[in-house]
């Protein structure tokens, strides 16, 4: 009963997925689908965040830099030719298992490449390690300290990625062929395959969705929001609160690295601007705006919010946007904007106005 | 051995000796409760025994292990569980999870069992559910039960965090001044619910400024006043202890 419940709104969610695809086809607009499947994978990044901030209560200022690592090396890795070190022996290694691919280049040049999947896995596998070695040491901190030390992993990432040729600086890189998930199944931008990528981000976006709903209603899951409510305590029952939010952050990295991957594919390339600081309080300005302890509600202002930028909406004042999203969020509604109720607002606004007015001219008298 | 034996312990924060070479233990099965006058290191020793702060020396026995040096979750998970003097509960979750939680070390489902929702959890959750029902009930806080936990009246909470400690299964329950901030029914109350507690086999260290409820209860009661140990005796003994009568009253008393 309580799991009907649980994922009554994953139908609404698919339903609304296939109408929205549907409309677009009669109506024409199917060019609404690409910042569609944009928003999608950036709102896998902000529903993995939503957990770990709204749920595990640590703060991450460093998801882009996660986002950055699996777009990245998958991009890195299926673009830059091994030709030249084809004798390396582990490249040799890569080929005996099959994860490398021949091509051609534009120039009709050899190209051996790591195949998509293969690129994927060691992507994600990186982003996880790299989460789990800095995630020991800075999960120990708390508050503003945590925050600084995840600002500063992301600012580390985005200046390896800007300054680095290999990452292909200010450039990023480009030319990055689809993943070819199945035969017949591939994230790329191809004009073509637009309909089929939509179905693919937002297939990842359910399972995310249920993955982490059947997460925090599980024993795992309420350790977690455990710790976010009393952490002392939450050990004294028992719970090695060290080992879970280390786990949480983990997880939400791999889920920015994923997401990573797949828009690098879907973009053909991906630049530095991925990795920025401002991608990071983007991602947690959402989450904010959503109301933190709220997958619905982040995966919601996920959607709009990224759609809306993506669209253009915000103009070249795009970040600055998300910046005063972000403020506006932590002045008036802490708890998410879905959860306000705009009368009561008006009315305990005007009231504090009121007895702030009666102080000071009882001061004055 | 006793159940919980502690052996010289000491703890000092700078110059500050809040813990001087304190020697007790507590036996299998008794209520044993901690008195002594403000700052005379109640707290730092329950902190000590379970495994928030480090003793500068000494050891702590619990069932025949050294507990000191181990992290907290550890000490949890050999059957010590605790309240607040101040209740600690965690919040945004309801009355029943907060209970729930108090399973996790009976528990065993891990990461990807739970983002799965594998089915061999299911029975193991609804036993967690169940068992946090008996606890909220026995505790007479069950239809309490879906409600989110800042929502609840002092006494409520108290009686929700109570049913947590229990829900861990615990052979010794420390309680941080169980009392506070109770009216005398809510005390006689709890106090009927200690010795309950104790009735069902759980040994109970406790620390209550509530003199009469003490005396009620316990077994013994140790003594502390300045982070020295003053007295270890039956409740009707430590009454007439003149050192006892001295640190608590003043010396002109």
């Amino acid at each position: 009963m309580d799991l009907f419940k649980r994922y009554i709104p994953v139908f609404f969610l698919l339903a609304a997925v296939v109408t929205i695809q549907l409309v677009t086809q009669y109506t024409e607009t199917t060019y609404y689908l690409t910042q569609l499947t944009m928003s999608a994978y950036y709102s896998v990044v902000v529903i993995g965040l939503c957990v770990l901030m709204g749920y595990g209560g640590q703060i991450s200022l460093g998801h882009a830099g996660f986002f950055a690592i699996g777009g990245y090396l998958a991009g890195v890795l299926t673009t830059h030719n091994l030709m030249p070190f084809m004798d390396h022996g582990l490249v040799v290694f890569l080929d005996k298992i099959g994860l490398l691919v021949d091509s051609k280049s534009l120039y009709g040049e050899a190209l051996l490449t790591v195949q998509p999947w293969g690129a994927c896995i060691i992507a994600v596998l990186t982003a996880g390690v790299i989460a789990l070695a800095i995630g020991g040491p800075i999960l120990k901190l708390k508050g503003h300290y945590l925050a600084m030390a995840t600002l500063g992993f992301g600012i580390i990432i985005f200046r390896i990625a800007l300054a680095s040729t290999y990452f292909g600086e200010a450039d990023g890189i480009s030319e990055v062929p689809g993943f070819k998930l199945f035969p017949g199944l591939e994230v790329s931008g191809n004009f073509v395959a637009r309909v089929s990528n939509y179905y693919i981000a937002w297939g990842m976006v359910v399972v995310a969705v249920v993955l982490l709903l059947n997460l925090i209603h599980s024993r795992v899951g309420r350790a977690l929001r455990s710790i976010h409510g009393a952490e002392e305590a939450a050990n004294a029952m028992g719970v090695n609160t060290a080992r879970y939010k280390l786990y949480i952050f983990v997880l939400s990295a791999v889920f920015a690295a994923i997401a990573g991957v797949f828009v690098t594919h879907y973009n053909g390339g991906i630049g530095p601007s991925e990795a920025g600081v401002m991608k990071s309080v983007r991602y947690v300005a959402i989450v904010a705006v959503g109301g933190m302890a709220n997958i619905w509600g982040a995966l919601i202002m996920g959607i709009v919010l990224n759609f809306l930028s993506l669209r253009g909406v915000f103009g070249s004042y795009d970040d600055a946007v998300f910046g005063v999203i972000l403020v506006i969020i932590m002045l008036f509604a802490p708890e998410g904007i879905l959860k306000i109720n705009p009368w009561q607002k008006i009315k305990s606004l005007l009231a504090l106005y009121r007895t702030q007015d009666k102080e000071e001219s009882a001061i004055e008298n | 051995m006793a159940l919980l034996e502690i052996q010289n312990l000491n703890r000092h924060f700078g110059g500050l000796h809040a813990l001087n070479s304190v020697s007790f233990g507590v036996e299998q099965g008794m209520i044993k409760a901690v008195i002594g006058p403000n700052g005379a290191g109640k707290t730092t020793l329950f902190n000590l025994i379970a495994g928030n702060l480090p003793a500068n020396s000494g050891t702590i026995y619990f069932n025949e292990t050294k507990i000191n040096g181990r992290k907290p979750y550890q000490i949890a998970r050999l059957g010590l569980s605790r309240t607040y003097q101040n209740i600690k509960l965690f919040h945004g979750m309801t009355a029943l999870e907060n209970v729930m939680l108090g399973r996790h070390i009976r528990s065993k489902a891990g990461f990807m069992a739970g983002m799965l929702n594998l089915p061999w959890t299911w029975p193991e959750e609804r036993l967690i559910r169940d068992k946090g029902m008996e606890y909220l009930d026995l505790l007479g806080v069950a239809d309490c039960a879906d409600i989110e936990i800042s929502n609840l009246s002092f006494g409520q909470q108290r009686g929700v965090e109570f049913a947590r400690a229990l829900a861990t299964e615990p052979t010794l329950l420390l309680l941080d001044e169980p009392a506070a901030g109770l009216n005398i029914y809510e005390t006689a109350e709890i106090g009927r619910l200690i010795t309950k507690i104790r009735e069902s086999g759980v040994t109970i260290l406790l620390v209550e400024h509530d003199m009469s409820l003490v005396m009620d209860i316990s077994d013994e009661i140790v003594v502390l006043s300045f982070g020295e140990k003053i007295a270890e005796d039956l409740p009707h003994n430590i009454q007439q202890n003149e050192e006892v009568i001295r640190v608590y009253l003043g010396d002109d008393g």
